[in-house]
């Protein structure tokens, strides 16, 4: 089959669900109302609530949400054939990921922009608060260790994109003097930058970098991890307009140039699908397709993170309760479309079905790099561009993405170390808090994997983690609903779907990890599992009690 | 007057848009850091009201009024209700 027929009939399916399924959730179920003063009118203050424009609020939802993951799960996720892997992506960004993050922008902004966080304390209860911290800091975690190896995998294996990596850092480190120093308009900065950075990929085309196979002692893939580290701590540390948020920018901008250049490549290359249908002959050691299917691809199906976007800062910056539909629907449309271009890459960038074997030939062996290689091919064929030069493009995207998200999430943690500092009355400055943070994640890195490589081991539990968080986004949602008497099933039922996922994977990982005697994991894992069964449980009690409030109150 | 041609309207608007999806992300952390020296600033300018020396008080006298309504806003802030200076009664 041709990769064109995926491409056009998951772009179809997902747009036709934003065209209907997005309008019957809008005037339905959530009944926006144009009218309606947003938090963002009604609290206006310059800072946090600040009305915005509906495109530019979706390109900063989007970006924020887009990290490694939509491109990491499902390229992982194809070792079980592109028919699951397509199915879940489409299926689940229609159904499950638009009505969450459509659901959780509009929850908190029908209550004062509070975060879902602050909701799960006054709709579900305190217990369920402290239950969310608790899973954030393990998000966190995770977020950071599993990157570093992403990134640092890439980085070994495409040496060329070493030299625009971090030359994206310097190109970052001039937009932010141009801006604030300079005070230039933000026009020829923009434009100069994307040619620098993709001047930066040719020159590293040319110019392959590979560290030494020692470095102080240690491999390769090491030392780049561990250099990692130390940038994410130093740039975590640096005021925001220096590096992160120009950084931020210019890797928004060439998400939508990459992603361009990667449908276009597609539809002029028309390349095969190589890969089969539905892979019944899974290397040895491939866990079972249920459930962990549903825990391996959750950016870009359904995913808690997106929840946390959407009431966080996007609910306090929306013009119109009716621009939700846009901003919160098609936002996951976005992810989805990504997760989409990386199946094809994984599915159609192959010659034939046994150079695809050749690098599934064991579970976690595809990953990024089969989403860099496979996507190299397409691009040299559609668009033309030198062997490699793609590679290059794509290892970049990649890399950007995972980086970004890699030093805003150390700083999110540096937040919370202050915090549980201040709780237990320690004053914790930002270096210490800092060194804290990365303490716990080099522990994770070298304690759970040889060569640092904990965080992969981990990107299971992430998955499991990050479905439970949007269990606990859709059981707010649904308690709200059923409190207003409106009809609940349309995120009761992806509720039941994720949380019956998260816990059967959870257990089947439980026996993997006792199996392995890897007892941190195996911690970890029954942490998580405690806290899963804790917010069905809550959230079923809370369900109920709505329920009963309404069936006692006339109508 | 000439309005500007059709192609500088564009790339004012597509500029405009740029710098918004610049800015959003970040728009809290920036307002926050302007807050938070203008009460440095502003704490300097009453130094004197709380026993501080200043050497530029002259200066900073004329500055009083403007300051008014931005003390207001700081002592409700720091969780004072009313002016918690005797020479200054903003509220």
């Amino acid at each position: 089959m041709n990769a064109i027929v995926l491409l056009v009939v998951g772009l179809a399916v997902m747009l036709l669900g934003y065209r209907f399924y997005s309008r019957f959730l809008a005037t339905r179920i959530y009944r926006l109302d144009e009218n309606f003063r947003t938090p963002a009118h009604e609290f206006e203050d310059g800072i946090d609530y600040v009305p915005t424009n509906k495109f530019v609020l979706w390109g900063h939802h989007f970006t924020s949400v887009a990290g490694a993951a939509p491109i990491v799960g499902p390229a992982i996720a194809v070792i079980w054939g592109w028919v699951p892997a397509f199915l879940w992506v489409v299926i689940g960004t229609v159904f499950m990921a638009g009505a969450h993050d459509f659901g959780a922008l509009w929850a908190s902004v029908r209550n004062k922009g509070q975060s879902i966080g602050s909701l799960t304390g006054t709709v579900i209860g305190g217990r369920a608060r402290n239950l969310f911290l608790v899973v954030i800091f393990l998000l966190l975690l995770m977020v950071n260790a599993a990157f570093a190896v992403v990134i640092a995998n890439l980085l070994v294996s495409t040496p060329t994109a070493v030299i625009p990596v971090w030359g994206a850092v310097l190109v970052a480190l001039m937009i932010g003097q141009l801006i604030y120093r300079v005070k230039m308009k933000l026009l020829w900065p923009s434009i100069i930058g994307v040619v620098v950075l993709y001047g930066m990929i040719l020159l590293g085309s040319a110019y392959p970098i590979a560290l030494p196979d020692s470095v102080f002692g240690m491999g390769s893939k090491t030392a780049w991890i561990i250099l990692l580290f130390v940038y994410a701590g130093i740039a975590s540390l640096l005021p925001v307009w220096v590096l992160l948020q120009p950084r931020d920018y210019i890797n928004g901008l060439q998400l939508f140039v990459g992603l361009g250049l990667l449908y276009v490549a597609v539809l002029i290359c028309a390349p095969e699908v190589v890969a089969p249908a539905i892979n019944h002959a899974v290397p040895e050691g491939t866990p079972s397709l249920l459930p962990l299917l549903f825990v391996t691809i959750a950016c870009g199906a359904i995913s808690g993170f997106h929840g946390l976007v959407a009431s966080g800062t996007s609910s306090k910056q929306l013009d119109k309760e009716t621009d939700g539909r846009f901003v919160g629907y098609f936002g996951s449309v976005g992810e989805g479309m990504l997760a989409l271009a990386a199946i094809i890459c994984c599915v159609a960038g192959f010659p034939d079905v046994d150079a695809w074997s050749g690098v599934y030939n064991k579970w976690q062996g595809g990953g990024v790099n089969a989403f860099v290689q496979g996507g190299d091919t397409i691009l040299t064929q559609g668009l033309g561009l030198p062997a490699d030069l793609g590679a290059t493009v794509l290892a970049v995207m990649a890399i950007l993405f995972a980086a970004t998200t890699m030093d805003t999430g150390l700083r999110l943690q540096r937040y919370v170390v202050q915090e549980a500092g201040e709780l237990l009355g320690l004053k914790v400055n930002g270096l210490l808090g800092t060194l804290i943070a990365l303490g716990v994640c080099l522990a994770l890195s070298f304690g759970a994997g040889a060569e640092g490589s904990g965080g992969m081991v981990i990107w299971p539990l992430f998955g499991t983690t990050n479905q439970l968080l949007a269990g606990l986004t859709l059981a707010i949602v649904s308690v709200i609903l059923i409190k207003q008497q409106r009809p609940a099933i349309y995120t009761v039922v992806p509720l039941i779907f994720v949380l019956v996922m998260s816990v059967y994977a959870l257990i089947v990982q439980l026996g993997q990890f006792y199996a392995a005697q890897n007892w941190l994991l195996l911690g970890m894992d029954i942490v998580i599992l405690i806290a899963a069964l804790w917010v069905a449980l809550e959230a079923a009690v809370a369900m109920r009690r709505g329920v009963a409030a309404n069936a006692s109150s006339p109508v | 007057m000439n309005e500007p041609p059709a192609w500088r309207r564009f790339t004012a608007a597509f500029g405009a848009g740029l710098r918004d999806f610049y800015a959003v992300p970040y728009r809290r952390t920036f307002a926050r850091a302007r807050r938070d020296e203008d009460d440095l600033f502003m704490l300097l300018v009453f130094g004197e009201a709380l026993g501080l020396p200043n050497p530029a008080q002259w200066y900073c006298l004329e500055l009083m009024p403007l300051l008014y309504e931005r003390f207001h806003d700081w002592h409700r802030r720091m969780g004072m209700p009313h002016s918690p200076l005797e020479y200054i009664s903003c509220c």
